[in-house]
């Protein structure tokens, strides 16, 4: 006769084994999905920000991750992908992140061509208010649009501001402090792009982590 | 089980018992994803899923379960089940389980369904069992539906907007009534008026009837 406590404890190993062969067999069967999922999620939130540039391959191969202190907005990772065409550089596309807005880190995509012009910039996550700060997403409002074909000398580095702080930039109605976050973020990146441009395109990119 | 039965046991999830308005249990997804009719609609599903297999599992499984290790048991099931169906949003409604985010993992966190399976899965047979998930999980998806619903149509003034995330293809706008919307409505205070009203009105409807029993 086993006692009560083994039996329960049994019980719950044997319940324990089948849900873990459950959950592992689950895992297997959608594993592909998801990996595939989560390429094609990433290639496609990259593309707006690189409009207008034909690249060659797999953007996301080129893939640079940099750890702080990077010279690039924000203290934490930035990543950075490069677009090539016939083996010369196009296009480099910045993941930094954007300080100074209401809610928290603001994470932005900046698209920089070789020429130093913005190919495009989006949002990638915020925690802005909505219905205010929210405008700055490319699929509520077109604000993120005006910094596109700008470069480092168009605006003169004097009007790389909002308006109302005497700048060429609009602000949103109702929201200045999250555009001014996003704003003095592109120009960072832009200023690091103008620094570095020479490295960027030559480091190797960083292995991918299992 | 007669078919009265099983009939009484959907209709106790969907209106007399329904854990969103009457039980107020799992009020935590409830209110944070009904902003639009869409995410109602996938939490819903993903609910009614989870629920509805653990009352059966809970059930077939009861005779073997010692009272002492019942709850670590519920939690194992409830676990792998909510583990399951992350995995397949993830692999067959990535653009849902985005915007779900964090709310699909927690439905093992919802006592809706840890209260099904204490409170009736337990104690009753399989069929019945699966009945009552299937009533109980249904009210609660009907009710983050219209909830949903009614936010979007408020705060957005748009209804069954955003679809695409079920079915995939390009982005949809839904049915545009009004531009723009009354912003409250989609903000976490517009979820707590949106639960309040419904069950304010579940009450008048059920006083109503009453009233009218009475004469």
């Amino acid at each position: 006769m086993i006692s009560r406590v083994a039996k329960g404890g049994l019980t719950l190993a044997a319940i324990a084994a089948i849900c873990t062969t459950l959950v592992a067999a689950t895992y297997r069967l959608t594993l592909e999905r998801i990996a595939a999922n989560e390429q094609s999620w990433l290639e496609q939130s990259l593309a707006p920000a690189l409009g207008g540039v034909d690249y060659e391959g797999s953007i996301t191969e080129s893939r640079l991750v940099l750890e702080p202190p990077h010279g690039l907005p924000g203290n934490d990772e930035a990543i950075i992908y490069r677009a090539y065409s016939g083996g010369a550089p196009v296009a480099a596309l910045f993941a930094v992140t954007a300080r100074g807005g209401y809610a928290g880190p603001i994470r932005i995509l900046v698209g920089v061509g070789v020429d130093g012009t913005v190919t495009g910039v989006r949002i990638l996550e915020h925690r802005e208010t909505p219905g205010l700060g929210d405008g700055i997403e490319a699929s509520r409002s077109d604000w993120v649009r005006q910094f596109d074909g700008r470069s480092l000398g168009d605006p003169p580095a004097a009007a790389w501001r909002l308006r109302v702080d005497g700048g060429e930039f609009d602000q949103l109605t109702g929201a200045s402090v999250t555009p001014r976050a996003v704003l003095k973020a592109v120009r960072e990146t832009l200023l690091y792009f103008d620094a570095q441009q020479q490295e960027i395109f030559d480091m190797p990119a960083t292995a991918e982590t299992p | 089980m007669s078919s009265g039965q099983l009939a009484d046991r959907m209709q106790a999830g969907l209106w007399r018992e329904n854990p969103g308005l009457v039980q107020l249990l799992g009020l935590c997804p409830l209110l944070a994803v009904t902003s639009t009719f869409v995410n109602g609609l996938g939490l819903g599903i993903a609910t009614l899923a989870v629920l509805t297999c653990s009352n059966v599992l809970v059930s077939a499984t009861r005779r073997w379960i010692l009272a002492e290790i019942r709850v670590p048991i519920y939690v194992l099931i409830i676990a792998s089940l909510v583990t399951c169906t992350e995995l397949i949003f993830k692999a067959w409604f990535p653009a849902l389980d985005r915007s779900l985010g964090i709310f699909i993992p927690l439905i093992v966190t919802n006592c809706a369904i840890v209260a099904r399976a204490e409170v009736f899965a337990s104690r009753n047979g399989v069929v019945s069992s699966l009945f009552d998930g299937l009533g109980m999980g249904a009210g609660f998806a009907l009710l983050l539906m219209a909830v949903g619903f009614v936010r979007e149509l408020v705060g957005k003034g748009s209804i069954f907007s955003e679809f695409d995330k079920l079915f995939g293809g390009d982005p949809l706008a839904g049915l545009v009534v009004v531009d723009g919307g009354w912003l409250l409505a989609v903000l976490p205070p517009g979820a707590f008026f949106s639960l309040a009203l419904a069950v304010a009105l579940k009450n008048y409807l059920d006083g109503k009837r009453d009233a009218v029993h009475n004469t």
